[in-house]
């Protein structure tokens, strides 16, 4: 590894327009959580019992994870895959997954109806080993406790705990395995949440393969997620961008994406579910706009000359992030068919999320944006780079 | 509850002699006294005192008056199959006269009577199934040349205790009814039930029929006890009778929750919903139907449980007078602390507020995100111009 790519702190001021706007925006989101928990999720969420979960979950927790799969995919390419070369990703990737896997299970907390029983889950003698539910929220934890104990050297450097550090590095091979798998269990158990729930869910996402779709898109995504916030944070501090990095990591990111989309019409080919796609409904519509999101990325990138051009990079991970978001979305909220086993005889829930909800929701990634300015402003994350003039 | 040595001692003691009187392994016996004493509402323990006085005790006499009546109490009795209650009926109590089951017939049989209640006086025990009519010096109904209103006061004189079953016996039951047709006050025969004729209370066991097990509960603690069980003013016995049908239903949450079947066959009848508004005369009908299974095959096995409304067999007043539809009177309104919602809540669609929100963040995402590519690429072509630069110099340099 090059001197030049050790970590260091940008530096320069935390008080900018950016950290002013999205302070603004936290502090509007804290004033809807203190009304939720006074008078509950109904006077702030369009939550009903047709809809229990809204975007707290789909968006908040099951996308805000999935956009936080960052550290994970990087780490299973340096450490399973041996490719050292992509180390100086490492610590920034893992920076933004802290702040989506901590953010998640804030999320969590905030949409469970009855929250002060959640410490059941915890209580050896309460939990039920067979269920979806507790298999996510164990990992979850699990992980959120293993990201913060893999991303302290961080801290250690900054307040110059060296022994602490030297200590942590004995047993952070452990961590990093761990670090690895948990995300692997959770990431498929969140599809595996919606195969439990049957034909309640559209064909055209219905699979027992969901698992297998949720991990490799969130693969896919952690890489999306390292070029989207490389070319900010470049953008955003002026630094030069590490494209020797991005270009073939943005080639890694096309072959997962590649695979997924074999498993995807494979499995929609084989269930029979394509007619379905060329119905006039909004299912059909959303499942298109995916498929096209999920397509775009190798029309944006998919030549080596169209890899090296940095705008062409970010623009790909974006068009990532939206497809793969948009699976989520579809799969939890717009395919979601609530009158299907329902006793009620002739009621259609309609769900669509309240303003309170929304800025929660954009909340949560304001929390994220500040996180990350101060950490990478103040500790030493991002690698060591040349500013330019 | 038995102790482990009492229990032992018990099974083991009388295992033949269950086995010859009853037709029951001893297990079976004692199982089938504690299930007794659990319908009577007794103190634990109490199995063993039955046990005890079933196998101990002299059979006491009884007597089985039929009168106006279908005989339908009395083959509930023999339908019951676990266990065989003929068997055990007829080795707890000496059955000296009962005319469907006594092979003697004529005037063999009313002098089995004459000679049972001679030698039993003041001990027998005497049961009353079916109406007694009134009208026309009861000539209604007359067994070897005498009316049921004789046969009545002659059996009762030297009764020890005297039990009504059945819902004819208790009030006069069907054969009572009055027609709905305009001059009628009485039934055609003006029937009665057994304390009305006698003038003084007696027990009941009402229903159409009645559950065997509440008449042989009450028996078995008269042959326990010397006594008959706490009734009701009705001479109605409290284990069975002290609570309605609606207060134990299995459909009472349906109730609560306000879904009813509206008609036999459609979705919420199909669904097993409350009857309430199909006439179910549960709400005003005292009787323990939903918590004590009848016939021995299974615990649904009851009007309501096989999807039709109570009609109320054991509630004068009630059963066999109320058409079977007519909606019940609610006799005891006991809510629960929270009623579900009418209507269900099916959410809203999006708002003007929501939707703009989502509008401008998509907006100031997409022009962050164009913004920020325009930089990105302007930068990449300044970095590709500059690297173009030196090479020329470089070119120009070696050149």
């Amino acid at each position: 590894m090059n001197a030049h790519l050790k970590p260091a702190p940008v530096g320069g001021p935390l008080l900018n327009a950016v950290t002013l706007t999205a302070g603004v925006l936290v502090a509007v989101m804290l004033a809807i959580v203190a009304i939720r928990f006074i008078y509950g999720l109904g006077a702030v969420t369009h939550l009903n019992d047709g809809y229990p979960w809204g975007i707290w979950i789909a968006v908040d927790v099951v996308i805000g994870s999935a956009f936080a799969c960052g550290g994970f995919s990087v780490a299973l390419l340096v450490y399973i895959f041996n490719r050292g070369e992509y180390h100086p990703l490492v610590r920034p990737a893992l920076l933004a997954s802290l702040f989506g896997y901590t953010l998640a299970g804030v999320a969590v907390i905030i949409d469970l109806g009855r929250w002060w029983n959640v410490w059941n889950i915890f209580n050896p003698w309460t939990v039920n080993v067979h269920s979806v539910m507790f298999e996510v929220a164990i990992c979850i934890t699990a992980y959120i406790i293993v990201m913060w104990l893999e991303f302290a050297p961080t801290f250690f450097e900054k307040f110059g705990l060296t022994e602490a550090k030297r200590r942590l590095s004995k047993v952070m091979f452990l961590l990093v395995a761990l670090g690895i798998l948990l995300p692997m269990m959770h990431q498929s158990s969140l599809g595996t949440l919606l195969v439990v729930a049957g034909e309640q869910i559209h064909p055209l996402w219905q699979t027992p393969l969901l698992p297998a779709l949720y991990l490799l898109t969130a693969i896919a995504m952690g890489y999306a997620v390292v070029l989207f916030e490389s070319c900010l944070a470049s953008a955003g501090y002026r630094r030069s961008i590490e494209l020797h990095l991005l270009t073939p990591l943005a080639k890694v990111m096309l072959g997962v994406l590649l695979a997924y989309l074999i498993v995807r019409v494979g499995d929609v080919l084989v269930r029979g579910a394509l007619p379905l796609a060329f119905s006039l409904s909004l299912e059909a519509f959303f499942f298109w706009l995916e498929m096209a999101l999920f397509l775009l990325p190798f029309f944006l990138i998919g030549t080596e000359e169209q890899r090296r051009h940095p705008a062409r990079l970010f623009l790909g991970g974006i068009a990532l992030l939206l497809a793969a978001s948009l699976l989520r979305l579809n799969s939890f909220l717009i395919a979601y068919q609530t009158v299907i086993g329902v006793d009620t005889v002739g009621v259609n829930y309609r769900y669509f999320p309240s303003l309170a909800e929304i800025m929660v929701t954009v909340g949560m990634f304001a929390i994220e944006v500040l996180g990350y300015i101060i950490i990478t402003r103040r500790f030493p994350v991002l690698p060591r780079g040349e500013v330019h003039a | 509850m038995l102790d482990e040595k009492t229990a032992t001692s018990l099974l083991e003691a009388g295992e033949e002699e269950s086995q010859r009187r009853f037709g029951l392994s001893r297990r079976e016996f004692l199982k089938f006294c504690a299930g007794l004493a659990g319908t009577l509402g007794l103190a634990a323990g109490s199995e063993i005192a039955i046990a005890r006085a079933i196998e101990t005790a002299k059979r006491p006499s009884v007597i089985w008056l039929h009168f106006q009546e279908c005989t339908g109490c009395s083959e509930s009795l023999l339908r019951a199959e676990h266990p065989t209650l003929e068997k055990l009926i007829l080795e707890v109590i000496s059955l000296d006269y009962h005319e469907t089951l006594m092979a003697a017939a004529g005037d063999l049989a009313e002098k089995a009577r004459k000679e049972a209640m001679a030698a039993h006086k003041g001990q027998y025990l005497l049961v009353v199934e079916g109406a007694i009519p009134t009208k026309d010096g009861g000539i209604y109904c007359k067994i070897g040349g005498h009316t049921a209103q004789e046969l009545l006061a002659e059996c009762a004189a030297d009764a020890a205790a005297i039990i009504a079953v059945g819902s004819c016996a208790s009030w006069g039951g069907m054969p009572s009814t009055v027609p709905s047709l305009p001059g009628w006050s009485s039934s055609p025969t003006g029937s009665a039930g057994v304390a009305e004729i006698l003038g003084r209370p007696v027990v009941t066991i009402p229903g159409c029929p009645p559950n065997p097990y509440n008449f042989l509960a009450t028996a078995v603690h008269f042959l326990t006890f010397g006594t008959l069980p706490a009734t009701d003013q009705l001479g109605r016995p409290l284990f069975a009778y002290g609570r309605l049908i609606h207060e134990n239903c299995e459909r009472r949450a349906h109730f609560d929750a306000g879904r009813f079947a509206m008609a036999f066959g459609d979705e919420g009848h199909r669904q097993g919903y409350c009857l309430y508004k199909l006439g179910c005369k549960g709400p005003e009908t005292y009787a323990n139907c939903p918590t004590l299974g009848f016939g021995d095959v299974g615990e649904s096995n009851w009007p309501v449980g096989c999807g039709h409304p109570c009609i109320g067999c054991t509630e004068k007043g009630v059963g066999f007078t109320k058409p079977i539809h007519t909606v019940a009177k609610m006799l005891n309104v006991a809510p629960p602390l929270h009623y579900p919602r009418i209507s269900e809540e099916v959410g809203q669609g999006m708002s003007f507020a929501s939707a703009a929100a989502l509008a401008a963040i998509a907006g100031a995402a997409a022009g962050g995100a164009a913004m920020l590519a325009r930089n990105l690429g302007l930068s990449h072509q300044a970095a590709e111009a500059q690297k173009a630069k030196q090479q020329t110099a470089e070119t120009r340099a070696e050149v």
